[in-house]
């Protein structure tokens, strides 16, 4: 069974006219993918492709026009209210900025442990402290962090805590907005490692959005490439970068940066 | 002294020399950017690598003096161009100096361009202000300058304001207003990094044609090691303030030096086996204000004994022009593999 299944996706948003009117744009046609237990399907894209709008659709973040989506086998495209958030605890984010997405006048226990608080209210002030901290750990950010503020880190650092808000309700899924976007090379490749770090243990699907196409052969099993709204190509990761089928994809994987200065004429006439 | 009037390019090199910045933080200068020396010269690429707050934008920034009205302080050190330091220039020298001979293409084209105005008045500013030019022959350029970009219909995007163009486009008008006044020398400071894979494409191929033709000298500030692949002659390799290693961009992906260097080579996915795990750097940078006296490194590094907490320079290694600030710099290549 799929533990996420999206089918005909399509969502469309009004742009232009202030008051009204305007031209419809569709932003997703008729997407449809189904992430299976444990893998890493990544979504690619360049801006404006709908590959974000995809994820905040099948997150039920926002209300698609037509399709459906399924989460461990039940469907959520009409689900609201208290019974869409006790869902969610299946389903989490990570998204792109870290230091957009935390609160700052949020302490870091606060932060990670609001999902406790919605999920487990049963749990006592020390109980959520301690799962905090065990959380933490296993995103490698110490116990000496609890009672800090978000300023107080590093952009790989508050990454880490926006991992570990999203694990501590122990979901089934991570939707990864590209999550390691805004980080540094070094910075990169310990989020990527802790990412599949914490995958293995957990048996986690991740939903993983990214523009950079090293980034996703590296962590991905499948790939789905959009263009325009509407996926293009998809496939194992290996074969989509040996054996590209549509020309955008091509394209894309021709647009990639060298990696030896000896490779340039190559790109040059490419 | 030259005349620094018009933009004719006839310069032979733009020079940091042992330059130290200090910017305030928390009430007191702190240095932030260490006896750094660089040299641009006509027709060749530098690209200056290095990971955030290493100091590459404020060094950057630092090779047309600006950053001063936000506190930047000159600690040492000297900007020479062609042997006249930027330091004692006149105000109006170094308006002329600005544009002129050294201009900028910025990282954000979302927020180098100025909303209010026309694509077309903020191109012809720059050639008022530093050609002898009037009106009508501004114009002229203007849709020249936007032609050699690649900009399709010119003259409608003359009348465009920068809303109404894409990231990619915008970038083609910054550096169409970077070229505008015929400089020296560029620096571009992560020209490509707010944009799309097929558009970086486009604009790192735009920007090495037209260096090529005018024989521009460019700083190339980046994080990115694939665009230093693809653009730089040569390369400095940055780290908390400091340049710790230099050299041909052959030499540094060849035998890339310092254990920084061979480490920030190693993490990138691009090189990696997929799914493998990433080789990484523990710690993190040292912040301004908390460098060891040693090598800035030394804390990070799997080859550091205490040879490591001495000041070290760049002549520390060295094989003709490339060189490492690294004591241990001679270590084997499969040594220094193991323990990285």
């Amino acid at each position: 069974m799929s533990v996420l299944k999206v089918e005909n996706l399509t969502k469309s948003f009004r742009c232009g006219g202030i008051w009204g009117g305007g031209v419809s744009h569709k932003a997703v046609d008729d997407v449809s993918f189904a992430l299976e237990e444990g893998e890493t399907l990544a979504i690619v894209g360049e801006s404006g492709s709908g590959k974000s709008t995809t994820a905040r659709l099948a997150m039920r973040l926002l209300d698609a026009d037509e399709g459906s989506v399924h989460l461990l086998g039940e469907e959520i495209t009409s689900t609201t209210g208290k019974e869409l958030r006790i869902k969610r605890k299946d389903i989490q984010m990570v998204f792109q900025d870290p230091f957009a997405s935390l609160n700052p006048r949020m302490t870091i226990v606060e932060t990670v442990g609001e999902g406790l608080r919605v999920h487990h209210p049963e749990m006592s002030r020390e109980q959520r402290r301690k799962k905090v901290k065990e959380t933490l750990a296993l995103c490698g950010i110490g116990e000496e962090a609890l009672d800090r503020y978000p300023h107080q880190f590093s952009g790989g650092q508050r990454q880490r805590v926006g991992i570990a808000r999203a694990l501590i309700v122990e979901p089934k899924v991570l939707v990864l907005d590209e999550p390691v976007s805004a980080l540094d090379v070094s910075v990169q490749a310990q989020i990527l490692n802790l990412l599949k770090k914490i995958q293995a243990e957990r048996n986690l699907s991740y939903l993983f959005i990214s523009h950079d196409l090293s980034v996703v052969r590296h962590i991905a099993d499948r790939v789905l490439v959009m263009f325009e709204g509407s996926v293009v190509e998809q496939g194992a990761v290996a074969d989509l970068f040996a054996n590209p089928q549509h020309s955008y994809t091509q394209d894309l994987l021709a647009a990639r940066p060298i990696n030896h200065p000896r490779e340039r004429q190559q790109s040059a006439t490419a | 002294m030259v005349e620094y009037s018009s933009g004719v390019n006839r310069s032979q090199s733009l020079e940091l020399r042992e330059l130290s910045l200090s910017v305030p933080i928390g009430g007191e200068h702190v240095e932030a950017v260490s006896g750094v020396s660089l040299t641009l010269k006509p027709g060749r690429v530098l690209g200056l690598v290095g990971e955030s707050g290493c100091g590459k934008s404020l060094t950057a920034q630092a090779m047309l003096r600006l950053g001063e009205h936000q506190g930047v302080l000159r600690e040492s050190g000297d900007i020479l161009l062609d042997g006249d330091s930027l330091f004692s220039m006149s105000d109006e020298t170094l308006r002329a100096v600005r544009g002129g001979h050294i201009s900028m293409v910025f990282q954000e084209p979302m927020t180098a361009l100025n909303p209010v105005f026309s694509i077309g008045s903020q191109i012809t500013e720059v050639i008022l202000l530093h050609l002898n030019m009037n009106n009508e022959q501004a114009n002229v350029r203007t849709v020249k300058l936007l032609q050699d970009v690649g900009m399709p219909d010119p003259e409608a995007v003359m009348k465009q304001y920068p809303d109404a163009l894409s990231g990619g486009m915008r970038q083609r008008v910054l550096i169409a207003m970077a070229m505008a006044a015929d400089p020296a020398y560029i620096i571009a400071d992560e020209p490509t990094t707010a944009l799309d894979v097929s558009v970086q494409k486009r604009i790192i191929g735009l920007l090495l044609d037209l260096q090529r033709e005018r024989n521009l000298g460019m700083l190339l500030v980046t994080h990115d090691f694939g665009l230093v692949a693809e653009m730089a002659d040569d390369v400095a390799v940055m780290y908390a303030g400091q340049i710790v290693e230099s050299g041909s961009v052959e030499q540094i992906f060849n035998k890339p030096t310092h254990p920084y260097t061979r480490a920030l080579m190693g993490c990138r996915p691009e090189v990696s086996e997929p799914g493998s795990s990433l080789p990484v750097i523990g710690g993190q940078v040292p912040p301004p204000g908390s460098w060891p006296v040693g090598c800035h490194f030394a804390e990070r590094c799997p080859l550091a004994d205490t040879a490591c907490f001495e000041p070290v320079t760049m002549d520390a290694w060295s094989d003709g022009e490339h060189r490492a600030r690294c004591v241990h710099a001679d270590m084997k290549l499969p040594e220094l593999e193991a323990v990285l």
